[in-house]
This record gives C-alpha cells, sequence and structure tokens, in this order.
C-alpha cells in the first residue's frame, strides 16, 4: 500500500474511533471496546473494499455487509458517517430515543445498513443468504461479514459457515475480530474457541490470519480473497485485535466491552486520539 | 364423509410453490431436510436450482432465508412447525420479524394430528410463538384448496408470513373457484344460536357438527378462521352480536391461538360468553392421528358435545347481550349470574 494511502486511511480510522467515543458518551451505553478492536477494518472496508454508493444505499449490485457482532455498531455508524451515508452529528443521538442510530443496527432506519443484527450468531447467517441470493441470480456481488471471537461459541455461526461452504461461497468473506476478551473474561476463560484455525479449515473454508490493525495485512487479505474465488471455498479472514484499540486506558480492559466513557474518559480518549493524529500527520 | 376427497394441505403447499416458481424467477425453497415430508420435494423436483437444502439446521436455515429476501427474493422455508416456529423462534423474532422482511415459513405437520411420532413433533405452540412477532402473519388452511390459494397469496403480499400445514389427509370441501382473501374469516353456514370458529383441520370438523347441531335444533354459525393474525375483528364482533356465544376450536393449545385471538377481540370490543375447544395446557402423545384427534375432543362429536352443553349453559346472557349498547352493565351481569 502506497504510504500517502496508509495515512489517509489512518487518519480517517482516528476519526471513526473519536465517533466511537462520541456516540458511546452520548449515549451513556454502548460497546466501545469491540467497536475499537474492529474500527481499522470496517475503515478498509468502506473506504477500499466494498463497491457501495453513500448517494444510493439501497443499490441493487451493490456489495453487502453485515455486522454479524452488532453491538459493535458504534464503529459501523462512525464509518458510515465518515463515508457520507448521513451525518457525521448524527452520532451524538446514538441510542437516543427518535434517532435512527439504534443500539444495534437497523437496516430499515440507518442508510448504508444492510442487516438488523445484534442477536449473536444471526447475522453471518443473513450474510450467507445473501452470498447465495447473488450467486442464485449470477450477479457479481461479495458479501463480508465480521464476527466477534465470543460471538463464535453461537452454534449456529457453525451451522452457517458449514452451510456457506456446502454451497460454495466464495463470494463471501467471513471475519473474525480476534480481541481475545468477551463480558465474563477473556475468550480463553469463557469458553475457549482455539484452535479457530483449524476449525474453519475443517469446516471446508479457505483462512488467513492477519493483525487486524495493519492496513496492509488487511489489504494483502483481501487481494487473497479476490484471488480465492472460483475456488467454490468460502474466505475467512482471523484478525487478531486489541479491544479498545488506540484509547489506552481501554486496551485490552474486559470492562469496556459494554461501558460508555464519562466526560473526563471521553476527554482523555480523545486526546489519546489526537495525538496520534499529530504523529501520523507528522510523520 | 365417506364419499369426500381427502388431502393433507401440506400437498397444497409444494403444488402451490411449483405453480408461483413457473411464473416467477424470484421465488426459491428452502428445506431443513425434511423436502420429502413438507411435500416442497415436487418443487425440488420441477426447480433443483432453486431448492435450497439447509440440512437439520433451522436457525440458519431462517437466517439464510432472511438474507435471500435482503436481494429481492422471496424465500419460503420449510419445515415442522415444532422446528420452525420453536426451534428458529428467536432467528424468526429478530432475523425476520424485525426488520420485517419478505420470508415465508411453511410449517408442516403442525398439531397433535402428527400421530405416531408423538409429542416431541406434535407442535400446540406456534400459532401462539408467531403471533407474538410484531409484524407477522398467521395463517393455517382449512383443506388443500385453501392451502394452494393462501401460497399464493402470501406470495403475492410484502411482508413475513407463518403458514401451518397438515401431515394427515383431511376432507377438502371448497371447491376449485374458491377465491382467498388474507385476513378475512369466511362464513361456511349461517346461524344465530352460536358462532363455531374454528381453523385448520379443526373447519371440517365444525362443518359435521354443525350439520348434527341443525338437527338438534341448534342454527349454528360455522366460520373458517384461516388468518389467525390479523384476526377478522369485524367477523368475530358481528357473531358475537348476532350469535350471542362463540366456540373457537383448533388443533393447538387453548393459550395463546385462535381462542385467546378471539377472546382478545370479545372482551374488548362485545364480550358475549366463549367457550375454547383446543388442546388443554398438555403435551400431545404417540397414535394414530384420527384416534388422537378423538381422544383429545378434536372432533365433530366433541365439538357438538361441548357446544349443546354451552349453549345450554349460557341460556340466560344470550338474552341480554343484543341490547348490550343500551344496557346498563351491571344489570347485564346481574343477568349472567
Amino acid at each position: 500500500m502506497l504510504a500517502e494511502e496508509k495515512k489517509d486511511l489512518s487518519l480517517k480510522a482516528l476519526s471513526v474511533r473519536e465517533g466511537i467515543l462520541t456516540g458511546t458518551l452520548n449515549a451513556k451505553s454502548g460497546h466501545p471496546g469491540g467497536s475499537l478492536s474492529a474500527a481499522d477494518m470496517l475503515t478498509y472496508l468502506y473506504f477500499k473494499e466494498l463497491r457501495v454508493d453513500p448517494k444510493d444505499p439501497k443499490k441493487a449490485d451493490r456489495d453487502r455487509f453485515v455486522l454479524s457482532k452488532g453491538h459493535a455498531a458504534p464503529a459501523l455508524y462512525a464509518v458510515l458517517a465518515q463515508k457520507g451515508f448521513f451525518p457525521v452529528e448524527d452520532l451524538q443521538k446514538l441510542r437516543h430515543i427518535g434517532c435512527h442510530l439504534q443500539g444495534h443496527p437497523n437496516m430499515n432506519l440507518t442508510p448504508g445498513v444492510d442487516m438488523s443484527t445484534g442477536s449473536l450468531g444471526q447475522g453471518i447467517s443473513a450474510a450467507v443468504g445473501m452470498a447465495k441470493g447473488a450467486k442464485y441470480m449470477k450477479k457479481d456481488i461479495n458479501v463480508y461479514t465480521i464476527l466477534g471471537d465470543g460471538e463464535i461459541a453461537e452454534g449456529q455461526v457453525w451451522e452457517a459457515t458449514m452451510s456457506a461452504s456446502h454451497f460454495g461461497l466464495d463470494n463471501l468473506c467471513i471475519i473474525v475480530d480476534i480481541n481475545g476478551l468477551q463480558i465474563d473474561g477473556t475468550t480463553e476463560f469463557v469458553m475457549n474457541s482455539a484452535p479457530v484455525d483449524a476449525k474453519f479449515e475443517a469446516f471446508n473454508c479457505q483462512v488467513v490470519k492477519i493483525d487486524g490493525h495493519d492496513f496492509d495485512a488487511i489489504e494483502n487479505a483481501m487481494t487473497a480473497f479476490h484471488a480465492n474465488m472460483g475456488s467454490g471455498k468460502p474466505f475467512v479472514i482471523l484478525m487478531n485485535t486489541i479491544k479498545g484499540k488506540g484509547v489506552s486506558f481501554m486496551e485490552n480492559q474486559v470492562g469496556w466491552h459494554g461501558k460508555a466513557p464519562n466526560q473526563d474518559e471521553y476527554n482523555q480518549g480523545m486526546a489519546d486520539l489526537a495525538n496520534a493524529r499529530k504523529a501520523i500527520e507528522e510523520a | 364423509m365417506a364419499d369426500v376427497q381427502k388431502i393433507a394441505t401440506r400437498e397444497g403447499y409444494g403444488d402451490a410453490l411449483k405453480q408461483i416458481a413457473a411464473e416467477h424467477d424470484n421465488l426459491v425453497v428452502l428445506d431443513a431436510d425434511l423436502a420429502g415430508a413438507t411435500k416442497t420435494a415436487k418443487f425440488q423436483k420441477a426447480y433443483p436450482d432453486r431448492h435450497f437444502n439447509c440440512g437439520i439446521a433451522e436457525a440458519n436455515m431462517i437466517g439464510v432465508a432472511a438474507g435471500l429476501s435482503t436481494m429481492g427474493i422471496v424465500p419460503f422455508a420449510a419445515s415442522f412447525a415444532m422446528f420452525a416456529s420453536g426451534r428458529a423462534y428467536e432467528q424468526i423474532r429478530n432475523s425476520i420479524g424485525y426488520p420485517h422482511l419478505n420470508v415465508k415459513i411453511g410449517a408442516t405437520h403442525g398439531g397433535i394430528s402428527v400421530g405416531e411420532d408423538g409429542a416431541s413433533h406434535q407442535c400446540c405452540e406456534d400459532f401462539a410463538l408467531m403471533r407474538t412477532i410484531p409484524g407477522m402473519t398467521v395463517m393455517c388452511p382449512a383443506d388443500n384448496v385453501e392451502a394452494i390459494a393462501m401460497v399464493k397469496a402470501a406470495y403475492e403480499m410484502e411482508g413475513p408470513v407463518y403458514m401451518r400445514f397438515g401431515r394427515a389427509a383431511t376432507p377438502v370441501f371448497h371447491s376449485e373457484d374458491f377465491k382467498f382473501e388474507i385476513g378475512k374469516g369466511e362464513v361456511l353456514q349461517e346461524g344465530t344460536d352460536v358462532a363455531i370458529i374454528a381453523t385448520g383441520i379443526m373447519v371440517p370438523e365444525a362443518i359435521e357438527a354443525g350439520k348434527t347441531l341443525a338437527a338438534n335444533g341448534i342454527k349454528a354459525r360455522i366460520i373458517n378462521m384461516a388468518t389467525i393474525k390479523p384476526i377478522d375483528a369485524e367477523m368475530v364482533i358481528k357473531a358475537a352480536k348476532e350469535c350471542g356465544r362463540i366456540v373457537t376450536v383448533e388443533e393447538h393449545s387453548i393459550i395463546g391461538g385462535l381462542g385467546e385471538a378471539v377472546a382478545g377481540v370479545l372482551s374488548e370490543e362485545c364480550p358475549v360468553p366463549l367457550k375454547r375447544i383446543g388442546v388443554n395446557d398438555e403435551f400431545g402423545h404417540s397414535g394414530p392421528a384420527a384416534d388422537l384427534l378423538k381422544q383429545f375432543g378434536l372432533c365433530a362429536d366433541n365439538i357438538v358435545k361441548v357446544t349443546t352443553e354451552f349453549v345450554g349453559k349460557t341460556a340466560a346472557s344470550k338474552k341480554a347481550v343484543a341490547p348490550i349498547e343500551n344496557v346498563d352493565v351491571r344489570l347485564w351481569l346481574d343477568s349472567v349470574k
């Protein structure tokens, strides 16, 4: 990836992270930790990968994205706002009565949201249906979904993965955000899903493992996804991430799974992000 | 009814899908390893590329159907009522109901007439589960002709639909030119002594019961309520006003199904005595379907017995009902006592 391009994506990802803090601060609730871990991938998807048009959010032939880990909605909303699907100011009304930004994504209220999610394990099945539908209609449409590493304890995830392979959905990109933490503790402690790569491989998927905060690595993974088309195998990206990434006091802290920052914490987080912005701009 | 043709309503499900598919490319069918039993195998044989078997994984099947529908495809997802409505309840609620997606669920083998497979497969709770989902249309055809018409109407409407079909062969009483409308009940026999509102395969039993009751001097209005949600409140209120008492009959728990849907309308709009015939908060068990239906009182004989007793018991309240708008409610309550 060109340095300029990487710099641009990095700055956009910082704006997305600022949006996550703004949203959860004003909502006085929400899930900043898992939003921050997925922020870089979401930024890449919406600014480099997905063929979507904010001026025509329901365009029939667009690529589809399903946030199976629907509680990371603040990150999705922040990136959709950055992309121009709706005003960035809307983030201040996250979870407010009358605002289209629900606690978990609603496809009928928020422009750019392709599937209503929030109940874990269900989004990936819808993504399978979309990819199957694209194949049935012989359309060049790719479908992307992000799952949490806690989420993959849901049996439905494996029903869906089995069916994705069975249907030969090589137009489906399954991304797992492996930040290692879930509500009750580490994934290893709560429900150990390891080895995740061997599981997806056993389900006849093509699997790559990357650093989910490295845009070069994300780009390489997406190149591999496109190269994999024609294989009949669903493509899986296992991305190692840091829960709370970019906000110093939230990083790797399980307590920030589902808790909003107060004003002081918000200010400190915004200062962290401003410092990071300065460092990128001056580099 | 010895000379009456008997066909299971699930046959109509498979036949209708085939007929619609001939004209509409956007219809696809999903199954969970029960294509033979749900009768979608007829569709599968004609349109193998449009039949997606999801294996024994109902939760995923419902989610896949949701995803397909967002692409402009109209998926019909089939399984047994128990697994479609029960196993996949939360997927239907969150992935179909909440986004109000255009998915049609065809649930066969509803009720205890599943027979020998026993209670684990005899779903008497599906109307209750599906009724509680906002925006969900819930229907159950009374015979094979209505089943075919219902599937076509479900395809034509936009939004989620749950349809329950039966396993057992049951009498066909509608003529081929029958017109079906979602949300509208059907008066099959006029009467003013009592209204018997039935759904699904209990409708032919209610028709038979109506004949016996008439011979015994009780003029029963027989209503086929194929759409359980949205219920035809207008027809229920009219029946209450004109007949003064209502009996409901369903092959479903008396909790949460047709009986309670009717009770809801009556208690708010026109309170008259109501008797619910259905499965009385219990599980079924193994046995031949016809014997089970008799044992659980889901048959013409029991409808006659219950209705006759009910008409006798409610003789006093019946008189007070007609002018209810003009009557002091306290006086009316006294007359019921």
